[in-house]
């Protein structure tokens, strides 16, 4: 059913992960601001990959790679326009200029820049075609998602330790307890200027965020050098309400008093 | 009267008070205000502030009390106080929604770190043509296969009872291993 989203809300490496996890054979089809990408898997592994209407043809990928000099790049434009991929792969292998490998090689280097292109992608949708193949006149590769993805993943990587490093922005700062320090005589950029004149006890992260007009990315950001630098420590809010007492979470502490107690809650349930 | 709770959570209009209202034995004592947002008004006229409370009558001795808990990330200095004895707790996710996926991975996160509980994962609205798969849904929350992701329609009650009966057995499995 719908495997359709917006990029906000899953990243590319998300997206080949779950690809590759999943087995699917289709195409991805993400429709950037100003461009879409059509990236074609078989049973989990890139197929092949292109951007609106730019060049993806062989001849195109070897003379970018520097495998076909401009002569010769110009002479197959001209006399071998009309041939295919394939044609033209087996052209170049017999006539011993290159191997099997080569032509591989630089057709999933080029896909994969094209899928790399793609995490930079941060706006836009997402949908996955499964009835899309790719043009017969091109050549298919097989290629593994794991690599792409720990790409993908490393990119993502500053978000999530900040992610790690300050999960909730709807904590409060405070102050370290450091006599010693001066704040006059620490370097701090506007932007950390700013959020410092917020903080206090009574203002969560987020709301310093919304006041400086900060994103989720760049007020964790800021937090985060400011916490590194030991000038503050997050805190519970002091707007948030009151921890209960503990509550146990059987009424008994025997335990087969407590499968008992579980058994009866099925019945009723099931009864219901 | 002994008591027990179970807490139901999940991201903003994932279907939690339509799901306690299904089974609970009484009208559910819903907090609810009008939505402030203007994109939250979109999907819904109120949502829920502090808590829905529903109840189910076991026997004489016995009361289960349903706790749904505000969506919205500014209310979630409820959700430690609401996870405080809870026997198991229920992430309902929106199916046809994929930008709340993460959100609900948070909260299953969350609440997993109040209390190492039993749980369960509701893919709701599988009667949605935006449905996604069980399955991609699964990868996407990044649930092992331990994990109960199960089809649900907060609507339908027997739906409803099916997710309740397997956080109970996943609740006896677990005391019966000595957990």
């Amino acid at each position: 059913m719908a495997l359709r989203g917006n990029l906000r809300d899953f990243t590319i490496t998300q997206l080949l992960n779950l690809i590759n996890l999943a087995h699917k054979t289709g195409a991805l089809v993400v429709e950037g601001p100003s461009q879409t990408a059509r990236v074609a898997f078989r049973e989990g592994k890139l197929a092949y990959a292109q951007v609106d209407q730019e060049d993806s043809s062989l001849a195109t990928v070897l003379h970018k790679a520097k495998r076909l000099n401009s002569g010769q790049f110009r002479s197959i434009q001209q006399r071998a326009a009309h041939i295919s991929d394939k044609e033209l792969g087996l052209l170049l292998i017999n006539a011993g200029y290159l191997s099997q490998d080569d032509i591989l090689l630089n057709l999933q280097q080029h896909y994969s820049d094209i899928v790399q292109r793609l995490f930079t992608w941060v706006e836009g949708f997402f949908h996955f075609d499964i009835d899309f193949l790719p043009p017969d006149e091109r050549i298919c590769v097989r290629m593994d998602l794991e690599n792409l993805i720990i790409e993908g993943s490393r990119q993502l990587r500053e978000w999530e330790q900040l992610q790690d490093e300050i999960p909730s922005l709807d904590m409060s700062l405070k102050f370290t307890d450091r006599p010693g320090a001066n704040l006059r005589n620490i370097n701090l950029n506007v932007e950390e200027w700013r959020v410092v004149s917020y903080i206090n006890p009574r203002n969560t992260i987020r709301q310093i965020a919304s006041t400086t007009k900060m994103n989720d990315l760049e007020i964790r950001r800021i937090v985060f050098g400011l916490l590194q630098a030991g000038l503050i420590e997050i805190t519970r809010s002091e707007s948030a309400a009151p921890q209960v007492p503990t509550v146990r979470v059987f009424p008994t502490e025997d335990k087969e008093e407590q499968k008992s107690l579980v058994n009866r809650l099925i019945n009723r349930i099931r009864s219901l | 009267m002994q008591t027990v709770k179970m807490v139901v959570t999940g991201p903003f209009n994932a279907g939690k008070t339509e799901f306690i209202r299904s089974v609970s034995e009484i009208d559910v004592v819903s907090t609810e205000r009008k939505i402030s947002s203007a994109t939250e008004r979109k999907m819904k006229e109120a949502t829920t502030v502090a808590m829905d409370f529903g109840r189910i009558t076991v026997d004489d001795d016995l009361v289960l009390y349903l706790f749904g808990t505000p969506g919205q990330r500014r209310f979630d200095f409820m959700w430690e106080i609401l996870s405080e004895g809870m026997l198991g707790f229920i992430v309902m996710v929106d199916s046809s929604r994929p930008e709340t996926f993460r959100e609900a991975r948070s909260i299953l996160e969350t609440f997993h770190a109040y209390a190492p509980t039993p749980y369960v994962v509701a893919a709701n609205k599988q009667d949605m043509k935006d449905a996604w798969d069980i399955e991609d849904m699964r990868h996407v929350l990044r649930l092992d296969s331990s994990i109960k992701l199960l089809s649900c329609v907060a609507h339908d009650r027997s739906s409803v009872k099916a997710i309740l009966l397997e956080l109970l057995y996943s609740i006896l499995a677990k005391m019966e291993n000595g957990e």
